[in-house]
């Protein structure tokens, strides 16, 4: 902690040294063009360390962040099985990436669908190597940076199918989604693919995490089916506000570090950060308490969850106004999607992976195209600032995902319920996924 | 009047649930319970290691009943907790000397 403490210091001191020389590198896309001359790429040594710290932050948002939040969530017979789905989509994540996720999401774009293939098994890149679109961190920095992105979102889906899904329909799931929906749809975004070159602004992974994951999490619940036992009954919610902890202080790392530098931006990008988790928690409450009459635990951590999945896009974009106001809509509207659509559409949605991420990403991205301060980031310019047509952008970005994300999904499930079924059977669903899948428990008691 | 317990597989809890209460029994006991029969439990390997499972996880139900009702909850029991397979439990059906509803202190068959 002390170590992180005097790193975050000397990266924010670091900042404050190049402000004057060096323009703040955006998520977004090189808008600008190349100079004729090329200036000889450096590596910075205050972005470097904090990109590894910010990289390890993310890493930490998974495993063991999402797994205990969902775990938590979960019956206490499906527990492990729920854990065990996020640990080991970051394993696959982690090797599919450095073999073919990278190089296809950031390689030379291929008619703004896909990168080329120049990088496969990180071909090219060594220790020197610097990306073009970080271009003052070592490009293995990058890489993992982006692994850790890509994990994440795979894993964030399976809050949607846990409690009846077979484990091995998941493996299929992570390895398949990952490869056909993920890479390209991050190449669409952040590596020069048609949405980058249209300018649609998502800072840290609004439509590319969260839209996106969001979308597989419904179409999944419908393809899945309901659950025998319908009840959302928490196996242990001491771990669910433990995960909801370790997600927000990952969270840091996941639209601070999408500065991709130790800079104001990062700055602007961390405070807003907060402020939307804080404001969302205290919004969910708050309707919950008026709507249902008491406000529960899991209200906010679920309002704080939905306050940083609705910032993420916005994180470097807006200032502190469109922080909270992006965090007020994102407590108030997922939970009626969560208390009132859910119910009223009869989709199973376990842990509400759609009602959280599916609609506070949506909810971000749009607000970003409304709330986009150019004096925060010149590179984003919003309604309220004179430029109409980005809200347009952002809608057209979400809707290109959720279009994708939504066909892609139903084939893939098609697919693995042709191999290797997509349901455990009646007995092992009531016995519980745990002992059904791994022939293990989470608790001897 | 009889008290019935069936001992069953957990997963048949609900579908026997259901058809008794489409009968119109009056109410439950479910507890998780533990036991072995005549298999005496099962081995399973962890971690590589074999290890005795003496006490395979079951469902305990228990309904009170009055005397005419219980041949048919009982065969209802039977045709719903059957999968013809090793594990599926017993039924044991015993005399029931009294039953008093707490609240209003009704005894015999009027606190079923």
């Amino acid at each position: 902690m002390v170590l992180l403490c005097f790193l975050l210091t000397a990266g924010v001191m670091f900042a404050e040294e190049q402000a004057q020389t060096v323009p703040p590198a955006t998520a977004v896309t090189q808008v600008a063009a190349p100079a004729a001359v090329p200036a000889p790429l450096k590596i910075d040594t205050g972005d470097t360390a904090w990109m590894i710290v910010a990289t390890a932050l993310v890493m930490l948002m998974s495993i063991p962040g999402l797994a205990l939040f969902y775990g938590g969530l979960a019956k206490r017979k499906d527990a492990l099985n729920t854990m065990a789905m996020t640990f080991v989509t970051f394993c696959i994540a982690s090797l599919l990436w450095v073999i073919y996720g990278y190089t296809f999401t950031f390689g030379t774009d291929i008619g703004g669908i896909i990168g080329g293939a120049e990088k496969l098994m990180l071909g090219g890149v060594g220790p020197n190597s610097i990306s073009d679109l970080a271009k003052t961190i070592p490009e293995y920095i990058f890489i993992m940076y982006q692994l850790t992105f890509a994990a994440i979102t795979v894993a964030l889906a399976s809050g949607a199918y846990i409690e009846r899904m077979k484990f091995s329909a998941w493996v299929l799931f992570s390895i398949l989604w990952m490869t056909v929906v993920y890479l390209p749809v991050a190449h669409w975004v952040w590596g020069g693919g048609f949405l980058a070159k249209l300018g649609a602004l998502d800072f840290a992974g609004g439509t590319v995490v969260h839209v996106n994951a969001g979308i597989a999490a419904l179409v999944g619940a419908l393809v899945l089916g309901k659950r025998r036992e319908k009840a959302l009954l928490p196996g242990n919610l001491t771990l669910v506000v433990t995960g909801s902890g370790l997600l927000w202080f990952g969270w840091f790392g996941f639209n601070a570090g999408s500065a991709l530098a130790a800079n104001g931006l990062a700055g602007a990008a961390f405070i807003n950060t907060n402020t939307a988790a804080a404001v969302a928690a205290i919004a969910w409450m708050v309707v919950e308490w008026m709507h249902s009459g008491k406000p529960t635990v899991l209200g906010l951590a679920s309002g704080a969850v939905g306050g940083l999945v609705a910032i993420t896009p916005a994180a470097g974009f807006v200032n502190i106004t469109g922080a909270i106001i992006i965090g007020i809509a994102a407590g108030v509207i997922p939970f009626f999607a969560v208390a009132k659509l859910k119910p009223m559409l009869g989709y199973d949605d376990t842990l509400d992976a759609f009602g959280i991420h599916g609609i506070g990403g949506t909810i971000g991205a749009v607000l970003t195209g409304v709330f986009a301060d150019p004096s925060i980031n010149e590179a984003g310019k919003g309604l309220l600032y004179g430029n109409p047509g980005q809200l347009w952008t952002q809608l057209i970005a979400v809707g290109a995902t959720i279009l994708y994300s939504g066909i892609m999904t139903f084939v893939i499930f098609m697919i693995i319920k042709a191999v290797v079924g997509i349901r455990v059977e009646p007995e092992d669903e009531v016995m519980g996924l745990d002992d059904s899948q791994h022939g293990e428990k989470a608790y001897n008691l | 009047m009889k008290k019935i317990e069936a001992i069953i597989k957990p997963f048949k809890l609900d579908e026997v649930k259901d058809a008794l209460n489409s009968m119109g029994i009056q109410g439950m006991t479910v507890t998780e319970v533990k036991g072995f029969g005549r298999q005496k439990g099962h081995v399973e390997l962890y971690r590589g290691a074999e290890y005795d499972i003496a006490f395979i996880p079951k469902v305990k139900m228990e309904i009170v009943v009055s005397d005419d009702m219980t041949e048919k909850v009982v065969s209802k029991i039977l045709e719903k907790a059957k999968t013809g397979k090793i594990g599926d439990g017993k039924i044991f059906v015993s005399s029931l000397e009294e039953i008093i509803r707490i609240r209003t202190g009704e005894k015999g068959e009027t606190a079923i």
